[in-house]
C-alpha cells in the first residue's frame, strides 16, 4: 500500500492508504477527522467539502493519493487555537444556520470559499448560486444565506448595512 | 426574571460542537475491535431465491463471517414488526406478513436484504458481498397501486388476496351520501401524492456489540426514538430483555419520519455481534439509502366535494389507494388512516365526510411516515379541491375559505371524523398572511411579471394539523400498540445545577437549548446550570421519541410535571427551614418564600439541604430531589396556520421560481422564536421540494429509476426563496404549556399552496389540477399543447 504524507490543519501527517482510497476515508478513518462528512456517493451532497491548496474541494471526490504533499484544511482547522470559533463559525451560530449540524461543516468550508472568492461583494444570488454543490436538508438554506452574508461583511473588514440584516 | 427563559431567542447549545466538527454522529465511532458489515441485496422487485452460494465469497481476505436468513431462521429470530394494526370495514385485522431480518425464500423489493457480510475492512465486506452467488427465479414485480389490485397482478405475499393490506373506512356514509343528494354542484378531483424519499443529510448507519461476560448487547443507532427500538427489536425480533439491551441514538443527522422506524439491518447486526463476538460496524451508501429508507407519501386519491350554491361545503367523500410497499414499516398503516383521514375536515365546518383507504402491498421500499405523515395528503386533497370548487363557482378563493372555517368562538369543535380542535382562529392566520404577503398588491406584480413576458401566480393553503397523538387508551383503541406518552426525569444536583433526562430524541430540533429554557424558566435557574440528557436507554428511564412534533407539548409537558414534583418537594423542605406551613412557602423566581415576609431561601440553598439533610423532615421526607414523570396527553394538540405561495413560470421553458413564500403559523407557545421560525422554514422547503421537484420514480416492475442524488432532485438553495414566517398562537388548552408542535406544519401547509400558485399562473391555459411535482417537462406540455389547440382552432 502507498505510504503519503500531507499537511492537514497546520500539521504534518502521513498514512498508508490503498489506491483506492478517498481523501475523505483517509481524514475520517485514518486520521480521525470525523468533522468531515459524507452524505452521499454521487459527489453532490458537499458534506464532505474541505479545502485542498486553498481551494474547496469535495473530498469524496478525490483519491487520498492525489492529496499526497498537499495543505488540507478540514473543519476542525478553522478555529484558533483557543477555541475560538472562525467568523463563518460565528455567524452560523449567530443567524442559527445549522440544525442537524450534518451539512454544516461541508458548508461552512464552501462558504468560507464563496466568501474569499469574491472581495467585491457577494450578492444573495451569488450566495444561493455558489452553493449548488451542497445540500442542507434541515434549514431551507433561508438562514445559511443569512448567515453567510453577515460573513462576508466580518471577512472583509466592512460594516454591515443595517437595513441588510 | 430569566433572561434565557420562554420566549427568548436563545443561541443554541449544540451549534458549538457542531461547527467545529465535533458532532458525534454513529459513523464518527469506532469500537476496538471492530468488524464491518455490507449487506447483499437483491437487484430485483421479485424474485424467488433458488440458491444462495457463499462458499467463494467467505474465503475472501478479511471475511469474518457471512449470515442469510436460514441462518436467523434456525436462531427462531422473528420478523420486524409492526407497531399499528389497522382493522378492515369488516372487522378483520389488516393482513400482517411476515417481514424477515434477511430474506427467506424471496426478495420483494429492489434494496430487500438477503445476506450480510462480516469482514475486517469495509472494502472487504463489499468484494465478498459481491461475490455471493445468488440463483434467482425472476418473477415480476409490480410498483402502481392500481396496477397491484388489478386481477392477476403478481402478489407480493403469496397469503395476501389481491395484495391488499387492508381495507378501512371512517365517517358517516349515510348522511355523507345525504348532503351529496343536496349539493347544488359536486366537484370532482383526482390527485396523487407523489412519492418521497426522505434523505436525511446523514445516512443511516449502526454500530453493535455483545460482552460475553455480562450477555449485554448494545446498539449504537442513527434513531429518532432509541427506547422504541429497543421494545421492538429486544422484546419481537431478537427476544432480549431490556437490562440486557441497550440502544443509543446519538447526534442524529437529520431524520424527518424516516429514523422512527425499526430496521432490519438494527436487527442483524445485534444478532450477529453475539456471533462473531467483535463490534460490527455498517453505514449505509446513499444509493443504499435510496432502496433501504422508508420513503414517503403516494397516495392515489379520488376526492368529491358537495357544495351549495352560496359555496358552502355539504358533504366530502374520498378514495384513496395507499402504497405501503412490499412489507409494513413501523407505523405505516396509521399514515392514510388516523393520520390523515381524520384531517379531512381541516380548517372547515363541512358536516359529512366519509373516507375509504385501501392498503396496498406493492414491490417497493416500505412506505412509512415522512415528515408531516398523512397530513400533508390531507392537506394536500382538501387545498386543492377548495380551490378547484372556487374555480367551478366562480368565487374567490379567499372568500369561499372564510365562508366555510371554523369560527373562532366554536372551540373545541367536533369535527364529523373522530377528532375534537382545542383552540385555533383561522380567520386570524389568514388576515395576517394575506398582510405580510401583500396579497392586494398582487395583481399589480402579476402585470409586471406579464411585460417581462413571465406567467405570476399566487396560492394559498389553510391548513390544520394534528399532532402528539394522544391520549394512549384513544391511541389503543385505533390500533397503535405502543403508548403515547413521554418520560422526563429531573435530576437536581446538591449544588442546585440540573440534569434532564428526557425520552424525546434532538436531531436537529435544538432540543437541549429549547429544554433548557423551558427548564431554566420554570425553576428560575440560570440556563447554563441545565443539561439535557436524550438518546440513551442507559440513561433515560423510557421515552417514546421524537416524531409527530411532540417533543414540545409531550416531553415538555413531562419535564413540567416532574418540575411540578420538584417544586413541592422544594417547598415542603424550605417550609421546615424556615418554620412556616406548606400553604404558605411560595415558589418564585428562583426563591421560596414565605408569603408576606422578606424570609426566602434560593433554589440551590434548598437543593443543597436535600443532599446535606443535616436540619431536614426526615420523618416524612426522603433526601435527595430527583423525580420522575410520565406524561400522557389528553388530546391531540392542533397546529395550523396559512401559506401562501408566489411563483412565476417562464412560458418558454416551463420552470417555476418560487419569488416569495410566507407563512403565517398557530403553533401555541413558542419556547424559542428563532428555532420555531428555522423549523417552519425547513418544513417549507421540504415540502416546496415535494411540489416542484422530488419523485421517488418506480418503472412499472419496481426498479427505482431515480435512485441517487444525481436522480432524484433535492430541494438546492437556488430552488428556494427566503421564507417569511409570522406566528399568530392560540394556546393548546390540555397541556400546561399551551404548545402545539412545530416540526411539521412547515411540510404540511406549503404544497398544496404551491400547486395552487401553480395553477393561478397557468390560468389562461386551461388548467384544473396539476400533480406534484410541477417539473418544468410537465408545464411546458401544457402550455405548448394550449398553444397547439389554439392554433388549431
Ligand atoms: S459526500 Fe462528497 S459530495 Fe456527497
Ligand atoms: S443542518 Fe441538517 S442537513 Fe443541514
Amino acid at each position: 500500500m502507498p505510504q503519503i504524507s500531507l499537511t492537514v490543519n497546520g500539521k504534518p501527517a502521513s498514512a498508508e492508504v490503498e489506491s483506492r482510497t478517498l481523501l475523505v476515508e483517509l481524514l475520517r478513518e485514518k486520521l480521525h477527522l470525523t468533522g468531515t462528512h459524507v452524505g452521499c456517493d454521487t459527489s453532490q451532497c458537499g458534506a464532505c467539502v474541505v479545502e485542498v491548496d486553498g481551494k474547496s474541494v469535495k473530498s469524496c471526490t478525490m483519491l487520498a493519493v492525489q492529496a499526497a504533499g498537499a495543505h488540507v484544511t478540514t473543519i476542525e482547522g478553522l478555529a484558533s487555537a483557543d477555541g475560538k470559533l472562525h467568523p463563518m463559525q460565528e455567524m452560523f451560530r449567530e443567524h442559527h444556520a445549522l440544525q442537524c449540524g450534518y451539512c454544516t461543516p461541508g458548508m461552512v468550508m464552501s462558504a468560507i470559499d464563496l466568501v474569499n472568492s469574491h472581495p467585491d461583494g457577494l450578492s444573495e444570488e451569488q450566495i444561493r448560486h455558489g452553493l449548488e454543490g451542497n445540500i442542507c436538508r434541515c434549514t431551507g438554506y433561508h438562514n445559511i444565506v443569512k448567515a453567510i452574508h453577515a460573513a462576508w461583511f466580518v471577512m472583509h473588514g466592512k460594516e454591515m448595512p443595517i437595513a441588510a440584516e | 426574571m430569566i433572561v434565557d427563559g420562554i420566549g427568548a431567542s436563545v443561541k443554541r447549545v449544540e451549534d458549538h460542537r457542531f461547527l467545529s466538527g465535533k458532532g458525534h454522529y454513529t459513523d464518527d465511532m469506532n469500537r476496538p475491535g471492530q468488524t464491518h458489515a455490507v449487506f447483499r441485496r437483491s437487484d430485483s422487485p421479485h424474485a424467488r431465491i433458488k440458491s444462495i452460494d457463499i462458499a467463494a465469497a467467505s474465503k475472501m481476505a478479511g471475511v469474518v463471517a457471512i449470515f442469510t436468513g436460514a441462518d436467523l431462521a434456525a436462531e427462531g429470530v422473528g420478523g420486524v414488526p409492526c407497531g399499528w394494526q389497522i382493522h378492515n370495514k369488516d372487522g378483520s385485522p389488516m393482513a400482517e406478513p411476515m417481514h424477515p431480518v434477511l430474506a427467506i425464500d424471496k426478495v420483494r423489493h429492489v434494496g430487500d436484504p438477503i445476506a450480510m457480510v462480516v469482514a475486517e475492512t469495509k472494502q472487504q465486506a463489499k468484494d465478498a458481498a459481491e461475490a455471493i452467488n445468488i440463483e434467482f427465479e425472476e418473477l415480476g414485480g409490480i410498483s402502481d397501486v392500481r396496477a397491484a389490485i388489478a386481477p392477476g397482478a403478481p402478489l407480493v405475499h403469496d397469503d395476501v388476496a389481491s395484495n391488499v393490506c387492508f381495507d378501512w373506512h371512517i365517517g358517516d356514509k349515510a348522511a355523507t351520501e345525504a348532503a351529496f343528494a343536496n349539493a347544488f354542484k359536486i366537484i370532482k378531483l383526482d390527485l396523487t401524492n407523489n412519492r418521497l424519499v426522505p434523505n436525511a443529510m446523514e445516512p443511516r448507519a449502526a454500530i453493535s456489540e455483545y460482552d460475553i461476560s455480562s450477555g449485554e448487547y448494545t446498539l449504537h443507532t442513527t434513531s429518532q426514538n432509541p427506547h422504541v427500538i429497543r421494545l421492538l427489536m429486544g422484546a419481537f425480533v431478537l427476544h432480549i430483555p431490556e437490562h440486557k439491551l441497550r440502544v443509543v441514538a446519538p447526534d442524529v443527522g437529520g431524520g424527518f419520519g424516516s429514523k422512527i422506524f425499526h430496521y432490519a439491518e438494527e436487527a442483524a447486526l445485534t444478532w450477529a455481534a453475539a456471533k462473531v463476538l467483535r463490534p460490527i460496524k455498517w453505514t449505509a451508501d446513499r444509493s443504499e439509502s435510496f432502496i433501504t429508507d422508508a420513503h414517503g407519501r403516494d397516495h392515489v386519491s379520488h376526492a368529491e366535494l358537495a357544495v351549495a350554491e352560496d359555496g358552502k361545503f355539504l358533504g366530502l367523500r374520498v378514495e384513496t389507494l395507499a402504497n405501503m410497499g412490499a412489507y409494513l414499516s413501523t407505523f405505516a398503516p396509521s399514515v392514510p388512516t388516523y393520520l390523515s383521514a381524520t384531517l379531512l375536515a381541516g380548517v372547515y365546518t363541512t358536516p359529512a365526510i366519509y373516507a375509504q383507504v385501501k392498503a396496498v402491498f406493492t414491490h417497493t421500499v416500505p412506505v412509512d411516515a415522512y415528515r408531516g405523515a398523512g397530513r400533508p395528503e390531507a392537506t394536500f386533497l382538501l387545498e386543492r379541491i377548495v380551490d378547484v370548487a372556487a374555480r367551478d363557482l366562480g368565487m374567490d378563493r379567499v372568500e369561499i375559505r372564510r365562508k366555510n372555517f371554523i369560527p373562532a368562538d366554536a372551540f373545541p369543535y367536533q369535527t364529523p371524523i373522530a377528532l375534537q380542535y382545542d383552540s385555533g382562529d383561522y380567520q386570524t392566520t389568514l388576515r395576517e398572511c394575506l398582510r405580510m404577503a401583500d396579497y392586494d398588491g398582487f395583481e399589480a406584480r402579476r402585470k409586471a411579471a406579464a411585460a417581462k413576458g413571465k406567467l405570476r401566480g399566487i396560492g394559498m393553503s389553510t391548513y390544520v394539523e394534528a399532532c402528539g397523538i394522544a391520549p394512549s387508551a384513544v391511541a389503543g383503541a385505533l390500533g397503535a400498540r405502543a403508548g403515547l406518552y413521554e418520560v422526563a426525569n429531573i435530576r437536581v444536583h446538591p449544588t442546585g445545577s440540573v440534569t434532564v433526562f428526557t425520552g424525546a430524541h434532538s436531531h436537529g430540533q435544538g432540543h437541549e437549548t429549547t429544554f433548557a429554557q423551558l427548564v431554566a424558566d420554570q425553576l428560575g435557574i440560570p440556563f447554563n446550570q441545565i443539561e439535557i440528557v436524550h438518546g440513551d436507554t442507559s440513561k433515560v428511564p423510557f421515552g417514546m421519541g421524537t416524531y409527530g412534533s411532540r417533543s414540545l407539548s409531550v416531553g415538555g409537558s413531562a419535564m413540567v410535571k416532574a418540575m411540578d414534583k420538584i417544586i413541592l418537594k422544594g417547598r415542603k423542605i424550605a417550609a421546615h427551614l424556615m418554620e412556616a406551613s406548606l400553604d404558605d412557602v411560595e415558589f418564585k423566581d428562583g426563591k421560596f418564600t414565605v408569603t408576606g415576609t422578606d424570609k426566602s431561601k434560593a433554589f440551590a440553598e434548598i437543593s443543597l439541604t436535600a443532599y446535606v439533610p443535616h436540619n431536614y423532615p426526615i420523618e416524612e421526607l426522603e433526601p435527595g430531589l430527583e423525580e420522575t414523570a410520565f406524561y400522557d396527553p389528553k388530546n391531540f394538540t392542533y397546529p395550523g396556520g396559512c401559506h401562501i405561495c408566489e411563483v412565476e413560470i417562464d412560458p418558454n421553458t416551463g420552470t417555476v421560481a418560487v419569488i416569495n413564500f410566507t407563512a403565517v403559523d398557530d403553533v401555541g407557545r413558542v419556547i424559542n422564536p428563532m428555532i420555531v421560525e428555522g423549523q417552519v422554514q425547513g418544513g417549507i422547503a421540504q415540502g416546496i421540494g415535494q411540489a416542484l421537484l422530488e419523485h421517488a420514480i418506480y418503472d412499472e416492475s419496481g426498479q427505482l429509476l431515480s435512485g441517487s442524488m444525481m436522480d432524484y432532485t433535492m430541494p438546492r438553495a437556488d430552488d428556494l426563496p427566503n421564507i417569511l414566517v409570522g406566528t399568530e398562537s392560540t394556546m393548546c388548552t390540555h397541556n400546561p404549556l399551551g404548545a402545539k408542535g412545530v416540526g411539521e406544519v412547515g411540510a404540511i401547509g406549503s404544497p398544496p399552496a404551491v400547486i395552487n400558485a401553480v395553477v393561478d399562473a397557468l390560468r389562461d391555459y386551461d388548467v384544473r389540477h396539476l400533480d406534484m411535482p410541477a417539473t418544468p417537462a410537465k408545464i411546458w406540455g401544457i402550455i405548448n399543447a394550449h398553444t397547439l389547440k389554439m392554433a388549431a382552432e
